[in-house]
């Protein structure tokens, strides 16, 4: 996983509420068993005005001129902000690898799905909740200046323009594993003889529970 | 100061604690095959073993055909993802119930029914849903590819400790009104970002009368109110349904494990920090009329109208809904006409539903503007019980497909799909724009309106019926 530390990036407004993983990458795309290449799918049924399969190319398709990420002011940007409920729906990681793959490192909304929220935190993806009229205030800048950039502080937990815009809370154990990068198995497994004494109390209190 | 029912379990599981994060033990790893593969390759690149290989138990859901089973699955990429399941359980030496087992179905169906769901137990799946597991007094939740390496690893997940909200429903449930609507009711009052960051307990006398099937379908829908952790505490209900199933302990172990089951509720002090309560005997047959579970109206009232909404973003996301549902605001829902009927998925598929929608339909025909009405069964255990009471022969001779075990158009991985433009009366859990198939349009309901739906061609208040 990358780390993410401070990150600068254009930022592309989707003004919508309740976004959920069926929209960030529609299921078709679900049967891949990698973990790259879904980029080009990202937001398909928006994006695109035909409907997409996996394996077809994509720089064929009929596109959705009027979708923010066909605009040309929002090329290359990496910083999507929304509205509340970003994330909703299912548990499928795929939607952060979609974002990712597409070259979106900070995720900006008034409020997030838990798993969606998690599983970004595995993918080097940050996730920033922001009052809702920090938001609206947000979006009126992104609309007002053509290639706006936001400049994310995660140590300081700031974001920036010209001048600060908000502080944000995180949880200090998710956000050290991004700012360093941390494979959080191999964390987990330095605890390896801790979870092997206590899988043998367990046992004894719940036999039933011994090997399922 | 008593302790709720989601700290009990959880207490139990805690092998370390950290700041802001608990180190959390997880008994039971149910694995399918859409989120699973990237996991077990993760777990070959690091050169990893899996923890502990009891704790799984595999099934393929989402990919499967719903047609004749002894043809090959025609897409081949959703070929591929269900052999790299067969692959990967073969390798690592799992439990798996293969395509063409007769215990295979879709996850949440299966975990009950063989015991592999049991109260106090943490239960894990790469897939939102397995908050229907908490019905049983577990905390089950959805997890993403990573923590399922992580589990498969582990055994262990890293965690914050959710809030808790309790939702007491209390009151007589109208005849034909059922668990489905309590839980869209419910998403309708709270939002679908309502219980985020929380674990919901469902209590009060109107859960207390459900059965375990009902109590599966209401923590199934958790998640659509936004919260990945469901559950109701462990009664004798709980403690008959799980007796004799395949997995369920026996014997001396069985005595022990009832004992220690029955004290699985939440302490009578317990304090939550937002509680909920709900008159059970006002609520109304649900159908949602929105891409959103949270767009929801009673059988008896009329689509809102945007313009009416104080909050903007509101308003916005009612009119892209009512755009993408070609649907008028202020539209009585009893003059919806539908195109397709799905009866099936984690939701509503189990023996119960199935009895419930074949009822609805008696000796009847389903309507001439149905094009195609789809009984999916969720596990071929299902399918065989209802096969013995004949409710195969009421869906056939009404005109009604009558399928093999799986997702299926729930969310229409596999050949079963909405047309563009199509509108469902659908059974399962989600409305997303595209869910059921690109352009198609879910309307989520409980299966004896959808069943109702079928025959006439609309949506009707069932309560009239009798
Ligand atoms: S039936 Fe639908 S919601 Fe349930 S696990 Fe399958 S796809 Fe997910």
């Amino acid at each position: 996983m990358e780390p993410l530390n401070l990150h600068k990036g254009i930022v592309i407004p989707l003004d919508r509420a309740n976004v959920d993983t069926d929209a960030i990458i529609p299921k078709q795309f679900l049967k891949s068993i990698k973990k790259s290449g879904f980029g080009p799918n990202l937001f398909d049924e928006w994006r695109y005005l035909d409907h997409g399969e996996p394996g077809l190319d994509n720089s064929k398709r009929k596109i959705n001129k009027d979708f923010v990420l066909n605009l040309a002011r929002y090329k290359n940007g990496s910083i999507l902000i929304a509205r509340e409920n970003f994330g909703c729906g299912s548990s499928r990681e795929h939607a952060p690898w979609a974002l990712l793959d597409f070259g979106i490192r900070v995720v900006i909304a008034s409020s997030f799905a838990d798993i969606f929220y998690g599983n970004c935190f595995k993918n080097g993806i940050l996730p920033i909740t922001l009052e809702k009229t920090i938001m609206d205030q947000v979006f009126t800048k992104v609309q007002n200046k053509v290639g706006y950039e936001i400049t994310v502080n995660l140590e300081k937990q700031k974001i920036y323009d010209d001048s600060e815009i908000a502080h944000f809370e995180i949880d200090s154990f998710k956000k050290s594993c991004l700012m360093d990068g941390l494979d959080d198995i191999g964390l987990t497994l330095k605890n390896k003889i801790d979870i092997q004494n206590f899988e043998k109390k367990y046992q004894e209190i719940f036999p039933w529970l011994k090997g399922g | 100061m008593g302790i709720s029912l989601y700290e009990k379990v959880f207490n139990r599981h805690v092998v370390r604690k950290e700041t802001d994060t608990y180190l959390l033990y997880i008994d039971r790893h149910l694995v399918h095959e859409v989120t699973s593969p990237q996991a077990f390759e993760g777990i070959r690149m690091a050169n990893r073993e899996i923890w502990s290989k009891n704790s799984i138990l595999a099934v393929p859901d989402h990919n499967v055909p719903t047609t004749d089973r002894n043809i090959q699955i025609e897409d081949p990429i959703s070929k591929i993802q269900v052999d790299t399941l067969d692959k990967n359980c073969e390798e690592f030496d799992l439990l798996q119930f293969k395509m063409n087992d007769q215990r295979q179905g879709i996850v949440h169906v299966v975990g009950p029914e063989q015991g592999s769901t049991l109260p106090g137990m943490t239960i894990v799946c790469g897939d939102s849903h397995t908050s229907t597991h908490g019905a049983f007094g577990a905390i089950a939740m959805g997890i993403g590819t990573s923590e399922v390496e992580h589990v498969l690893a582990t055994q262990c997940l890293i965690v914050n400790k959710f809030k808790t909200m309790r939702i007491i429903v209390n009151g007589d449930l109208q005849n034909s009104v059922t668990a489905k609507d309590i839980a869209l009711s419910i998403i309708g009052k709270i939002g679908t970002a309502g219980g985020n960051g929380h674990a919901i307990e469902f209590s009060g006398t109107t859960i207390e009368s459900l059965s375990m099937e009902g109590r599966m379908t209401l923590c199934n829908m958790a998640i659509e109110a936004g919260s990945r952790v469901g559950l109701i505490g462990v009664d004798n209900k709980t403690i008959e349904y799980i007796k004799d199933k395949p997995l369920a302990p026996k014997g001396e172990l069985w005595e022990k494990a009832k004992k220690d089951w029955l004290d699985l509720v939440s302490d009578e002090d317990a304090k939550f920090d937002s509680e909920i309560e709900i008159d059970g005997s006002l609520i109304e047959p649900q159908v949602t009329w929105g891409t959103s579970p949270e767009m929801v109206a009673s059988i008896t009232s009329k689509i809102p109208n945007p313009v009416n909404c104080k909050d903007k973003t509101v308003t916005s996301s009612y009119e892209i809904a009512l755009k993408y549902m070609d649907l008028k605001p202020e539209t009585p829902i009893n003059q919806i006409s539908i195109d397709k009927v799905f009866i099936g998925s984690c939701t509503n598929s189990r023996i119960e539903d199935l009895r419930a929608a074949a009822d609805i339909v008696g000796t009847k025909k389903i309507a001439k503007n149905i094009k195609l009405a789809l009984v999916v069964p969720g596990s071929g255990l299902v399918k065989i019980q209802a096969e013995l009471e004949g409710l195969d022969k009421i869906f056939k001779s009404a005109g009604f497909e009558w399928r093999e075990p799986g997702c299926s158009m729930c969310l229409a991985m596999n050949a079963d799909k909405l047309g563009n433009g199509e509108r469902c009366a659908s059974t399962s859990n989600r409305n997303f724009e595209g869910r059921q198939g690109q352009g198609g349009r879910t309307h989520l309901v409980s299966p004896q309106m959808a069943a109702a739906a079928a025959i006439y061609g609309k949506f009707i208040d069932i309560r009239e019926l009798n």
